[in-house]
């Protein structure tokens, strides 16, 4: 029996419960005449006892998920035969792998033998009896459940209270999700980065000024030297948002200022959508943008200019990466000007300042530290870009401030080092995640800085 | 009094003559304004411009029509109408046949060979799936359409410049010819590429497309949706209306500010390392997809799906709490469903954000080869934008027109999405 067919006997159990718990509160009070006697709508006392019909089964079924696997394995393992059962835990888990594949009749291992067969029949039936059990479980559950709902109900029974107080438990627990992300994130990210610092020394890693991340498979490999130091990645990662800041600001900035100040309500109306088109365009277009059209007009106006500009150059990417934030920047910039109060601006006007004037030495200054924290914002979102730099910017880790160079990030390296095959004992997949957590770190210090200032700054004309 | 006046001259003339200068700082600072909005627009023309100017062409693939004779010697020598032999037939030799007795003054292997290469591999395919469709066919002579080569394909629309010499393009002068008669005799024709939209990725470009990437992010969509809809609005409901102003609930309130900004790339490190790792969920399936796609767009719908019920008046809940109405049905059946415009487009714009995304699907293994169209979310599939980024990355010309015009499918889905949002927040917006 499959999981979906358990939910769906699940699912009929509750249906029939409701009906007959709403019938069995219509004829308590009396007939569909006198409800008025009821504490609750009827459809209350069908939800309650839909609840203690379904509840106990559900629970069952998310317990023997969870646990069910583990426990045949060990039965199973228990039966096999002395030699195979004591082997190193590496060998016990390569031969529970071999039993659990010829179980699903996939790959039957040849140099396997004949208690591996054994193994996996037994492995096939523990599953079939345990899932039999787990359906009896369920209905006998269920029935047990219904019956005690059924014999509680009475016209005086509170069942919306209860029915209220469960669904008020659910969205306790659907609002502990958002925490269990941030959690499992965290955990996650630092359980991983933390089996990588036991392979390379935390110092190594972020002030190394190497990284070159091919380790060697045997001792005596040439070249491979595996060395993890984060800072030409760091550096790259920089460089490329700087001069994505360059691009985004002052265009953003001005963008902004002349929606705000100057702009009629009708031109606002038509140009601010178009603007935040760019917003709503996927990384993986600007990524291929900036690889098909961007770099090689800049690598023509480089050699016309005599310059020599590497294909993939930070400055490429950055450019892209900058046109990508100036929508982001010249929202929140709207925002933080429209809040400055107009009082200000008709101060200014009234001792005969021009409106360039009053905007550069009222509304910028009073909107200074709101701009700042979308400043930051934009700067956080840059770092943790990832399509554009990967289409878009190089591989190789060059420690160079020179943006008609190739650089590469840190977002990138986590691209490259993880995609293809993976194995989670090797200090080069786990890098991946030691450079996950630098990247949520810094990123989560940006916000939690830009998000206080521009929160502070709000109270202020608030 | 002389000196008072004498300096309030002075200050009008030193204002005078200042004066110029302000209005023409004034002027510049303005330009510079409208500069920056008009550099945005061109950008946006930009942008669009250089994809649908690469792409369009990809919605058309050149057929080449040849007269085929289903000819039972090579299909089904035996006469066994045993549908597994006819399907080991050799297809593409009926194809191959057809071309050379149109020109039959092509001999030797090479001339020969490059003669077939004009035709797609595809062309044999298509064939056995007439017959195995109704092999009442075997032995009839029928004009059909086929798929030609990518090469060929190029060269009809014009990506290929004749006047270089042979040996830097990929067609050969005496291909060219071929073509070229083939042209006149009006058997190449551009039609429209349906292929395009129904099958899966391909190696030949003129096989390839967007069919199963699709059909994995309508999966992908699917789940986010029906998981993070409901449960983002019962923290939105949760957080507005019962969540004591407490410790707790500041927390949970910074923390799903500080979610919305995580990288989403770190969102594919949570889905590596939880739903694969642990959970032992398989790699490159939708489901997992879906789950870390739901996790990222959490955050957006909760901010959306707060600021909706913020917006709806406490009069409305005074009424129906006065009335006698518990606090959960004030909720639930009058102020949930006021707010529900604002929490449906919230919702659509971050399924459309979901859509787009391609980052966290990289980490979890969506960027294998993906031929066969995926028919649960457990087996293995790609995304539109990660098909997008395969494309990008492939050498042949012809990829570069299909990448374009995945991304003009992509484009046109996001403008739907993003266009249903705003008609829905116009329509239903309602001023208390």
């Amino acid at each position: 029996m499959r999981t979906s067919t358990l939910l769906l006997i699940l699912a009929t159990m509750a249906i029939v419960a409701f009906m007959l718990g709403r019938q069995r509160s219509i004829a308590a009070a009396g007939g569909y005449r006198s409800i008025r006697k009821l504490h609750s709508l009827p459809k209350y006392y069908g939800y309650y006892t839909a609840i203690w019909c379904v509840a106990p089964g559900l629970v069952a079924i998310v317990l023997w998920l969870a646990m069910a696997d583990a426990l045949i394995v060990r039965t199973v393992v228990a039966s096999l035969p002395e030699a195979l059962r004591h082997a190193p835990d590496a060998q016990l888990s390569l031969i529970i792998n071999d039993i659990k594949n010829m179980a699903a009749a996939q790959f039957v291992n040849p140099n396997r033998g004949a208690e591996f067969a054994v193994a996996a029949d037994l492995y096939n039936s523990l599953h079939q009896s345990a899932r039999w059990v787990l359906s009896g479980l369920i209905v006998a559950l269920g029935l047990a459940g219904f019956g005690l709902a059924w014999f509680r109900l009475s016209p005086r029974f509170r069942a919306r209270n209860r029915v209220e107080s469960v669904i008020r438990v659910g969205l306790i627990v659907a609002s502990m999700v958002a925490i269990l992300t941030t959690v499992g994130i965290l955990l996650s990210v630092l359980f991983e980065a933390l089996r990588f610092f036991q392979k390379v020394p935390v110092s190594d890693f972020l002030f190394g000024l190497t990284w070159s991340p091919q380790t060697a498979l045997r001792a005596d490999q040439v070249g491979s030297s595996g060395s993890f130091g984060m800072i030409p990645l760091f550096a790259g990662t920089l460089l490329i948002s700087f001069i994505a800041m360059l691009v985004a600001l002052p265009v953003g900035l001005m963008t902004a200022i002349f929606l705000s100040e100057y702009a009629s309500a009708s031109m606002r109306a038509w140009i601010k959508p178009i603007l935040e088109i760019l917003a709503g365009v996927p990384t993986v277009v600007y990524g291929y943008f900036a690889a098909l059209t961007v770099a090689p007009l800049l690598r023509d106006i480089g050699s016309l200019a005599g310059l020599d500009v590497a294909s993939e150059s930070a400055l490429g990417a950055g450019l892209v990466m900058g046109i990508m934030i100036i929508p982001f920047v010249s929202s929140l910039s709207d925002d933080v000007i429209n809040a400055v109060p107009q009082a200000m601006r008709d101060g200014s006007y009234g001792l005969g300042a021009t409106h360039s004037e009053t905007i550069r030495k009222v509304v910028l200054p009073a909107a200074l530290p709101g701009i700042v924290g979308s400043a930051l914002l934009a700067v956080s979102r840059a770092i943790g870009e990832t399509m554009i730099v990967v289409m878009a910017a190089g591989l190789a880790a060059n420690l160079t401030a020179n943006p008609l160079q190739a650089v590469t990030t840190v977002t990138v390296q986590m691209v490259t080092l993880l995609v293809g095959d993976q194995e989670f004992d090797s200090a080069k997949t786990l890098a991946a995640f030691a450079l996950g957590l630098v990247l949520f770190v810094v990123t989560l210090l940006l916000n939690v800085i830009a998000l206080r200032v521009v929160n502070k700054y709000r109270e202020q004309y608030e | 009094m002389g000196n008072l006046s004498q300096s309030r001259a002075q200050t009008l003339e030193k204002v005078r003559a200042s004066l110029a200068l302000r209005y023409r700082k004034e002027r510049r600072f303005r330009f510079y304004g409208a500069a920056s909005v008009v550099f945005g627009l061109l950008l946006v023309i930009l942008l669009f411009g250089s994809i649908f100017g690469n792409g369009y062409t990809a919605f058309w693939q050149t057929q080449m029509q040849l007269d085929i004779y289903f000819d039972p010697q090579i299909i089904d020598p035996d006469n066994t109408g045993d549908p597994k032999i006819i399907g080991r037939a050799n297809f593409a030799k009926l194809a191959r046949h057809s071309l050379a007795e149109l020109f039959p003054e092509v001999s030797g292997r090479r001339d020969r060979r490059s003669l077939n290469a004009l035709l797609s591999s595809g062309a044999g395919f298509q064939l056995r799936k007439m017959i195995l469709n109704d092999p009442e066919l075997i032995g009839e002579t029928l004009r059909l359409w086929l798929p030609a080569d990518d090469e060929v394909d190029m060269l009809v629309k014009g990506y290929v410049d004749r006047t270089l010499p042979q040996g830097s393009r990929r067609l050969k002068d005496r291909q060219i010819e071929w073509i070229d008669e083939l042209a006149a005799q009006g058997r190449i024709e551009r039609q429209f590429n349906t292929a395009f939209f129904t099958s899966g990725d391909s190696r030949e470009p003129e096989l390839a497309g967007i069919g199963s990437a699709a059909k994995g992010s309508l999966f992908m969509l699917l789940i986010t949706l029906s998981l993070s809809f409901p449960l983002g609005v019962a923290v939105a409901v949760y957080l507005e209306e019962f969540a004591p102003k407490n410790r707790w609930s500041n927390i949970i309130e910074v923390n799903i500010n500080n979610l919305a900004a995580v990288p989403s790339i770190v969102y594919g490190l949570l889905g590596l390392a939880v739903f694969i790792n642990f959970f032992g969920l398989p790699r490159s399936a939708p489901l997992v997809g879906g789950l870390v796609l739901t996790l990222m767009t959490l955050p957006t719908i909760i901010i959306a799906a707060r600021a909706s019920i913020k917006s709806v008046p406490p009069s409305v809940r005074e009424a129906a709490l006065s009335i006698g109405a518990s606090r959960m049905q004030t909720i639930f059946h009058h102020v949930v469903p006021l707010a529900m415009p604002g929490m449906l487009t919230g919702a659509i714009i971050g399924m459309a954000r979901a859509l787009g995304e391609s980052a966290p699907l990289l980490m979890i293994g969506m960027i294998a080869f993906i031929v066969e169209m995926p028919s649960t979310p457990m087996d293995p599939a790609t995304a539109l934008p990660v098909q997008v980024y395969l494309w990008a990355d492939s050498p042949e010309r012809a990829f570069a027109e299909r990448t374009s015009a995945a991304i003009i499918v992509l484009l046109v889905f996001l403008l739907v999405m993003n266009g249903a949002a705003i008609w829905l927040r116009k329509k239903f917006e309602r001023r208390w």
